[in-house]
């Protein structure tokens, strides 16, 4: 089957098999490789991306049922000639990574975390239950709450 | 970890979908959260998978003028839990539902495919069974309701015979001031409880006590309900809904959680 979708503002059409996942449709054969598949089962949230600006698991979608769509990857995030984006200067600023494995998973949940509750004063406890679904292995979470909360806007009210 | 080889549809209407689903060893594919880890890890094999994604006639929350509130199938668990509907009229589908997954797969996951699926450890078929809600299965052969107790049989099993579609559910009015709480233990947040209780409470008009992990499918703690009704208190309706547990650790546990659910709903 032929599907066309746009991904990070590019449109991209290939072939695809009914059973090719949406993950191995982005790194495979979008060639877009920052999106990372852990589990495959929709329990690690590594392989998360924005589908039409919404967080969903890559890998607990078919690649067909993303005709038309609109994809968003961790490689959008970054600026022209590279330059981080704030939350990914913060990652690295706050050591939210080791292995990096997991931190594309991170970045796109945060990033629409941020957006959908800019405006509005985000607590260490929400941004700990909102990426409860993005699992690290090696870093713990203290970096990468500490990191987005560094970004939150407006800024973390002192307790 | 990839699925093994099927055949895939994405009918444009209802009609269609019903009969794709009619021609056997068919699976219908809503949000996915759960039918496609199933077949990643190849427990399941279906010889065709029916998309239901693009049938926008099965999604939707509708505030029908007997007062029930009828969702859609194919709504979004993101869309049931950001309902101002749902949540001033039926607050308890929105305390079960912060506790389902995280935001990822909430944005796709579904009412219907959650309730269909019969996860046992799934909050919203508990909250519906709470809830006295009632189950409107489609094939081919024409409409049935169903209510809770019929829909949800066992660890995975709902009410539905191959060709059959749940095409929504459709939850009464509760009285006015009916208080509601959901509470659940859990290892992590959005992980899937080991425990839980649903818990309404209107006095002297209302009582319902669903429990999780009580069983293979959600289940009513009955005498508890009536002690509710009747004004016991809280320990004395918390150890009756514990005692329709049979596990020593899940006894312990769901009896903690109703105290907690039940001090939520009537102080």
């Amino acid at each position: 089957m032929r599907i066309s979708v746009t991904i990070n503002g590019t449109s991209f059409s290939d072939e695809v098999e009914p059973r090719t996942l949406l993950s191995d449709f982005i790194r495979h054969q979008a060639g877009l490789t920052g999106t990372h598949v852990g589990c495959e089962h929709g329990a690690c949230g590594a392989c998360t991306i924005q589908l039409d600006g919404q967080p969903v698991r890559s890998c607990l979608m078919l690649a067909v049922q993303a005709s038309g769509r609109s994809l968003r990857t961790v490689e959008d995030l970054a600026g022209p000639n590279g330059r981080l984006s704030a939350l990914q200067q913060a990652f690295t600023d706050h050591h939210a990574l080791q292995c990096g494995f997991c931190t594309a998973g991170f970045l796109m949940s945060a990033d629409a975390l941020l957006r959908d509750r800019a405006g509005t004063h985000l607590t260490e406890a929400e941004v700990r239950r909102e990426l409860a679904g993005n699992l690290c292995r090696c870093t713990g979470y203290e970096g990468i709450v500490a990191a987005v909360l560094s970004v939150a806007d407006p800024p973390l009210a002192a307790e | 970890m990839k699925p093994a080889p099927f055949r895939y549809a994405a009918p444009d209407s209802l009609a269609a979908a019903l009969d794709l689903l009619a021609g056997g060893n068919a699976r219908p594919l809503a949000g996915g959260q759960s039918l496609i880890p199933m077949l990643n890890l190849r427990l399941v094999r279906p010889g065709l998978l029916v998309d239901l994604n693009p049938l926008e006639e099965l999604a939707g929350i509708e505030l029908r003028e007997d007062g029930a509130l009828c969702i859609g199938a194919m709504t979004r668990q993101a869309h049931l839990l950001a309902s101002a509907v749902a949540a001033a009229g039926w607050p308890l589908l929105c305390q079960a539902l912060s506790n389902v997954g995280h935001a990822a797969t909430r944005n796709r996951g579904t009412v219907g495919g959650s309730a269909a699926h019969a996860d046992p450890a799934a909050q919203l078929p508990v909250a519906l069974t709470a809830l006295d809600a009632r189950f409107h299965v489609r094939s081919i052969a024409g409409e049935r309701m169903l209510p809770a107790a019929d829909f949800f049989r066992g660890r995975g099993v709902a009410g539905l015979a191959p060709g059959d579609l749940l095409v929504a559910v459709e939850v009464p009015p509760t009285p006015r001031g009916t208080a509601a709480a959901f509470v659940e233990h859990a290892k992590t947040h959005g992980g899937f409880p080991t425990a839980g209780v649903a818990v309404l409470h209107a006095p002297a008009r209302h009582s319902a006590i669903a429990l999780l992990g009580a069983g293979p499918a959600p289940v009513r703690a009955t005498a508890a309900e009536h002690a509710l009704s009747g004004g016991a208190s809280v320990d004395e309706v918390a150890s009756l809904a514990a005692a329709v547990v049979g596990d020593d650790h899940r006894r312990a546990v769901i009896g903690a959680l109703a105290r907690r659910a039940l001090e939520g709903v009537t102080t």
